[in-house]
């Protein structure tokens, strides 16, 4: 450094600085990234828990048998209840036990290589190990049976089911996304007939229906969004 | 020094996520201590579980045919039977058009005259390549899907004169 400015500058001006001309600028650029540079930091270590990458959004994990959604429920049309039976009596909406496969199966693709592990886990008496897509922590309480029941259809959690040929986590998940809905369920409200539809867009008149949903299913929402609601 | 203690707390809040994944046992989770893997316990031997007495008793006896039965017995049906059976019962589901065996008409003179109770046994026990639903069909539930298919069964063979309204509406 010093033989750079030795070279550069004249003698006398050297001794008469110590500085060079540009540590002033770069002085005030160190005062104000020190400001700057923690405060970016800590915004983005809080924009980055909102990101999919740390929320999960839009991921598909790789699950041992490629079970098809939209085979299965577009296609063929079966309904959620066929298989995730306990959703509307329970917290949990349950996945398949392989005897329900089965009872297709059985008969449907019994040679297809990519049902081995169907076969496997009938013959052995072990689950298939599914691999969780949509997971909450364990500090956060969600029950399937109270939503279901009370006018919130799957998709407006787990998007348009039956166009997924793998199944992949279509919400956030963070406190914020459950909160918005919370605050405001109205806009999300159906009737009963349409609450296990595979695809699902507001129609029209959804704004007057919503308040009438409201009142239909008996919704209070004053206490929808208090922490204990979820924090129990 | 005092420096360094101060930096200790930093260094305590360490990243374990005991808060988000508790140690104990979700539903459905894997457990490698029991031989099959899962959490999921059958019942020891000899266990009478909770509710199991009311269970056999609606299974005895039919409940009374209404409106709401009929009802829950069209929305089970459509869930759990249509799919090979049809709407309609004449066993033209859609999995049927896939390839698996053809389930009979539930318009066959055999089937309008079996008794409830051939129905109730085939639902919780299966008959040939169909499996029994028991596990996902609760018995009220059976019973009322078995009343929807003795109304489907009414439907398909009904007189005009048992509808007079229905006159007009024909062509
Ligand atoms: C033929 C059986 C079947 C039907 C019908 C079915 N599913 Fe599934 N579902 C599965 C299986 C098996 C899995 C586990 C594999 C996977 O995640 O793809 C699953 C997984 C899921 C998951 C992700 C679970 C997780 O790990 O978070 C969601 C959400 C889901 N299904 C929603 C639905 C909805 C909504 C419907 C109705 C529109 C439906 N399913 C109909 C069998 C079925
Ligand atoms: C109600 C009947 C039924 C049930 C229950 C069922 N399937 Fe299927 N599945 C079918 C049919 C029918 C086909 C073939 C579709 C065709 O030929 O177009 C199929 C095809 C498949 C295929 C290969 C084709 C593809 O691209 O998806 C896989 C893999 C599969 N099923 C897995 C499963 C698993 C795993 C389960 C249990 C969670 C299951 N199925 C439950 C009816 C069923
Ligand atoms: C209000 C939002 C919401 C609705 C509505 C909803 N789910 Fe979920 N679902 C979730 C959340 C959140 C999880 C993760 C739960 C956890 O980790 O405890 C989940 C998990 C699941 C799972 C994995 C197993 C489980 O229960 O944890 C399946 C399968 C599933 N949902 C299917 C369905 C089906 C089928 C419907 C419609 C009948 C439905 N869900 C409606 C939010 C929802
Ligand atoms: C699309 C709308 C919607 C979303 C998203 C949603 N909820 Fe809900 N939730 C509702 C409605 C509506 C009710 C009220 C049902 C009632 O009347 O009891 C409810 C009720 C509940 C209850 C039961 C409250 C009680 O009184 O016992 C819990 C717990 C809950 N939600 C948790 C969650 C969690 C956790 C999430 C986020 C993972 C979530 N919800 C996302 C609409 C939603
Ligand atoms: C509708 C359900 C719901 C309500 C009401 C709710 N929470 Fe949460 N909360 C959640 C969920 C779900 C998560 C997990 C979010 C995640 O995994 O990103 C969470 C996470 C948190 C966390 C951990 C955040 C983190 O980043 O680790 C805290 C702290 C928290 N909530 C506090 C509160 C407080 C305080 C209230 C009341 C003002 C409250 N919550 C109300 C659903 C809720
Ligand atoms: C996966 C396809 C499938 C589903 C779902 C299914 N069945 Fe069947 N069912 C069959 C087939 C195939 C047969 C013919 C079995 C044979 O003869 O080997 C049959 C036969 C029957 C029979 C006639 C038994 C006889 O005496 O001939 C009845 C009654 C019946 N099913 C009722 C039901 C009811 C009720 C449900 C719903 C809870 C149901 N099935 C669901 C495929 C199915």
């Amino acid at each position: 450094m010093r033989d750079d400015l030795d070279a550069s500058a004249p003698k006398d001006a050297v001794a008469a600085q110590l500085f060079p001309p540009w540590a002033t600028l770069a002085a005030r650029i160190a005062l104000v990234s020190l400001v700057v540079l923690p405060l970016g930091l800590l915004g983005l270590l809080m924009t980055l828990q909102y990101t999919p990458y740390i929320t999960g959004q839009s991921i598909t994990p790789d699950q041992p048998v490629p079970f098809s959604h939209e085979h299965h429920v577009g296609g063929l049309g079966i309904e959620c209840r066929y298989c995730h039976s306990s959703v509307e009596t329970s917290r949990f909406a349950g996945l398949p036990p392989t005897h329900t496969c089965m009872t297709c199966h059985s008969q449907l693709w019994t040679n297809a290589a990519m049902l081995e592990p169907v076969r496997r886990s009938l013959a052995e008496g072990r689950p298939i190990r599914w691999r969780r897509v949509n997971e909450l922590p364990d500090y956060a309480y969600f029950d399937h049976s109270v939503h279901v029941r009370n006018g919130v259809g799957c998709t407006s959690c787990h998007g348009p089911v039956d166009t997924m040929p793998l199944m992949r986590q279509a919400a956030p998940l963070t406190m914020g996304w459950c909160l918005d809905c919370h605050r405001n369920p109205a806009p999300h409200l159906r009737p009963e007939s349409e609450i296990f539809a595979g695809h699902w867009a507001p129609p029209p008149g959804q704004e007057a229906r919503g308040a009438e949903l409201v009142r239909h299913y008996g919704i209070r929402t004053e206490h929808l969004a208090d922490c204990s609601v979820c924090h129990r | 020094m005092r420096a360094a203690l101060l930096l200790l707390p930093l260094v305590l809040t360490a990243c374990k996520q005991e808060m988000a994944q508790q140690r104990k046992l979700g539903t459905h989770a894997a457990a490698p201590f029991w031989p099959d893997g899962t959490s999921a316990r059958p019942l020891p031997v000899g266990v009478v579980a909770r509710g199991a007495l009311e269970h056999d008793r609606a299974l005895a006896e039919p409940p009374p045919v209404t409106p709401a039965l009929l009802q829950r017995g069209q929305e089970r049906y459509g869930i759990y039977c249509a799919p090979c059976h049809g709407l309609v019962g004449d066993g033209d589901g859609m999995i049927p058009r896939r390839g698996f065996p053809r389930p009979p008409s539930y318009h066959t003179p055999r089937l309008r005259a079996a008794p409830a109770s051939h129905f109730l046994e085939v639902i919780t026990h299966g008959y040939g390549v169909m499996y029994g639903y028991a596990a996902r069909v609760e018995p009220a539930d059976r019973w009322a899907i078995i009343a929807y298919i003795r109304a489907l069964q009414l439907s398909q063979g009904a007189e005009l004169a048992a509808v007079p309204e229905a006159r007009e509406k024909l062509p």
